[in-house]
């Protein structure tokens, strides 16, 4: 049998047992459903918390549906930036890390110095970055194009994301037994070859949860872009706290703000650290 | 015999569903070394762990001295300064040197003066040939080695009976000798002993009384010689033909 | 100071904080105002992640739940909402003195609630690392002190805080550097941390590229300090034959 067979000492049940991965992948997504319940759940106490806190005030309940839609166009953004981010994060981490541990070191080392620099960066700093040193519109073709406030945030969210997720692929990949290295190199692979067969679909079970892990710090960073000018929910949030300006409105304003994150981030949580326990047993 | 110091009457104990002991007794004296052998999964493993109260017990009567140890108000150190374990695993604390590891329950748990406890460290240690590691970590020493730093642990809190728990399982066979030299000095110094053991020549050598289990049963038990040259029981004599 | 100046006059590169008296000591007590919030929200952090994990070992349902809570609720929230929360939200309901003007002074000022959402932010955190510490140790160990005599308590404060500190300190020393970084939001409530200085001074002289990289090189030193102060911790710790093979 010449098909590599995967990490047998980690993942007995490849291509074998897929009614059994599924199954735990099924679980996975229950535990997830769950926090979503979850999390409504504990909403509805923060809400009721805040409610008896104001003395079961109807004014504070009514302004807050009232700012709702304008918060969600807010919240949307956050989320729209933090897709933008991850996905261009992961591919680009996806080519620094695999520049990490690549052969040549006319490669591998600016790759792991520019992984240090931008994973050990504040988030913040690195989106002044952005915010301040890319141009503010670009000519393409002939044609003038405005930079987006949002879109140059999302940019310097993505690059923290690209440096830790570099450090996920190297970690992921040299993770992999190095008889597995040897055997495709045995089997007259390249290192391309090598990795694009054999390292890197096994490195992706491995890498799904703290992938999943980063989407989740990322969603948490993308109120910072508030601080840079863009109109995402907080900066909304702010806004509709100026125009109500009431005192009384600041902590249920706030609360209800951090429920949204809550409710989005919570379920995400919860079904990576169930995965995360599925693959740590083998 | 009268007045055993270890009791066990109608033991039983299950782990979700499946039964380990299914009425177990058994009497052991003061001073009485005995071996318990027998297939794994017997349960010999468990009868010790429920002697010394790591494993409740679910209906039976256990007693060891004047301590009763199915009694609800059980005192552990009571119990742990009369009883002491060895492990498979020797379950040595890393943190803590090989000195530390044999004298810190004493000085911790039965609160005796931290000079006296480490001369007695100190001179268990030699005892079992390894008073030169003393200020080694655990991670430092070779199985053998970290064994019999588990039996002066346990030596080390004076007990009235030692259990030992399949110690030289986990062993290298070049180390198995030098454990078992140890544990042989102890019975002849009259401590009371109760070995799993699957070191035939050993418990033929060194036990008053072997007892045979099987499926959670005290199948036989009976001297060394009389057990070894004539079984009674056909489970028995499968079990030692296979072994032997 | 004389090669800044020139740096700046001839090369067009102005670091003013090298040779400008008022921007060097504003500098400087911002990177002293980030090393103490470091430093405090640190020990805070992780004084809390050990409370809060021998709450988790209780066989209490009540305390366990608090803790879980307190956990997943400042993990999944952003931490920039979580200070404005604490500083706008709560900081309206703390009580205010006047000092001795007759101005009205908060109690709890903008820094004391930086120190304290960050606290709680590294704490959650840590909370999760020490678990896992405490995971990671073989039950047989903790069984064998119970063979010993030990009772709940004496286990866990003689077997399993100092294992599990030693398994968990990689984590931490990961954390704590998070926490360093995370320091910069207290720029969003004006604490004149070091970000806020540094933006005041790219503001005034217009340097704003020289100062970021003069920023950036900061924080890369301050996060190479903590690490490996860390490291070394580590390496002081590390137990012969511990930790690789179990």
């Amino acid at each position: 049998m010449t098909r590599d067979r995967g990490p047998s000492k980690f993942s007995p049940e490849v291509g074998i047992d897929l009614a059994g991965a599924r199954k735990r992948v099924g679980t996975a997504l229950n535990a997830g459903l769950a926090g979503v319940l979850l999390s409504i759940l504990v909403v509805c106490v923060l809400v009721l918390a805040v409610a008896i806190l104001h003395g079961t005030d109807a004014t504070v309940l009514a302004k807050l549906a009232k700012w709702t839609p304008f918060l969600a166009q807010g919240f949307l953004l956050n989320v729209v930036m933090s897709l933008i981010a991850i996905s261009a994060g992961t591919l680009g981490g996806i080519f620094l890390g695999m520049g990490q541990i690549a052969p040549f070191g006319w490669i591998s080392w600016p790759s792991k110095v520019l992984t240090q620099i931008f994973r050990n960066a504040p988030w913040l700093v690195l989106l002044f970055y952005c915010i301040f040193l890319l141009p503010y519109q670009v000519r393409i073709a002939g044609q003038t194009f405005v930079v987006a406030n949002w879109l140059r945030a999302s940019i310097g969210l993505t690059i923290p994301v690209i440096a830790n997720f570099s450090e996920i692929v190297r970690g992921a990949m040299q993770s992999i037994p190095s008889g597995q290295w040897e055997a495709a190199r045995s089997l007259g692979y390249t290192w391309r070859q090598s990795v694009h067969q054999v390292i890197l679909p096994q490195c992706i079970k491995r890498m799904l949860p703290p992938w999943m892990n980063l989407y989740a710090v990322l969603l948490m960073a993308t109120p910072l872009a508030s601080i840079v000018g863009t109109q995402e929910a907080l900066t909304n949030l702010r806004t509709a706290l100026q125009a109500e300006a009431d005192g009384r409105l600041l902590l249920p304003f706030y609360a209800y703000l951090l429920s949204w994150f809550f409710i989005y981030s919570y379920p995400i949580a919860r079904f990576s650290m169930r995965l995360e326990k599925r693959f740590a047993i083998h | 015999m009268s007045d055993p110091f270890i009791k066990l009457h109608d033991v039983y104990k299950s782990f979700h569903d499946t039964p380990v002991l299914r009425g177990v007794s058994v009497d052991i004296a003061k001073g009485e070394v005995i071996c318990i052998i027998g297939p794994s999964g017997s349960g010999k493993s468990t009868i010790l762990r429920c002697i010394n109260a790591l494993t409740p017990v679910d209906q039976g009567f256990i007693q060891v001295g004047s301590i009763q140890v199915t009694s609800k108000n059980l005192d552990m150190v009571a119990l742990c300064h009369c009883v002491g374990m060895v492990f498979q695993q020797y379950n040595l604390f890393p943190h803590r040197t090989v000195l530390q590891n044999v004298s810190m329950a004493p000085i911790q748990v039965l609160k005796q003066n931290k000079a006296e406890v480490t001369e007695r460290a100190r001179a268990l240690l030699d005892k079992v040939k390894l008073g030169h590691r003393a200020n080694a970590y655990p991670g430092e020493l070779s199985g053998g080695q970290q064994q019999r730093v588990a039996i002066a642990r346990a030596l080390c809190m004076q007990p009235q009976a030692i259990l030992f728990d399949e110690v030289t399982a986990a062993l290298d066979p070049e180390m198995v000798g030098e454990v078992l030299t140890v544990i042989k000095q102890i019975a002849n110094e009259g401590m009371t002993c109760v070995v799993v053991t699957h070191e035939m020549g050993f418990a033929r050598e060194v036990a008053d009384r072997i007892y045979f289990t099987d499926g959670g049963l005290i199948v036989e038990s009976g001297p060394p010689d009389e057990f070894f040259a004539n079984p009674a029981d056909e489970r028995t004599r499968s079990f030692l033909s296979k072994v032997l | 100071m004389k090669f800044f100046r020139a740096l700046h006059e001839r090369g067009g590169i102005n670091l003013t904080i090298f040779y400008d008296p008022f921007d060097m000591s504003r500098f400087i007590h911002g990177l002293y105002l980030t090393v103490v919030l470091f430093l405090i929200c640190a020990v805070a952090s992780v004084l809390l992640g050990l409370f809060a994990v021998a709450f988790l070992t209780l066989p209490y349902r009540v305390p366990r739940a608090i803790v879980r809570g307190y956990v997943a609720f400042f993990r999944n929230t952003p931490p920039l909402v979580q200070i404005y929360f604490f500083y706008f939200g709560l900081g309206a309901l703390v009580p205010t003195s006047r000092n001795a003007y007759g101005l009205p002074v908060a109690m709890v000022n903008n820094f004391d609630w930086a120190l304290i959402a960050l606290s709680l932010y590294a704490g959650a955190f840590n909370v999760e690392i020490f678990r896992a510490g405490i995971e990671a140790i073989h039950h047989s160990i903790v069984e064998a002190a119970t063979a010993l005599g030990y009772s709940k308590a004496a286990t866990f404060l003689h077997v399993m805080v100092p294992l599990a500190w030693r398994i968990s300190l990689p984590a931490l020393s990961n954390n704590l550097i998070e926490l360093l970084k995370t320091t910069t939001l207290a720029y969003a409530i004006g604490v004149p941390e070091l970000l806020y200085v540094s933006n005041q001074i790219w503001s005034d002289n217009i340097n704003t590229f020289a100062m970021m990289n003069v920023l950036m090189v900061v924080y890369l030193l301050l996060v190479g300090v903590v690490a490996i102060a860390m490291h070394r911790w580590e390496r002081v710790l590390k137990l012969p034959g511990f930790g690789a093979a179990r």
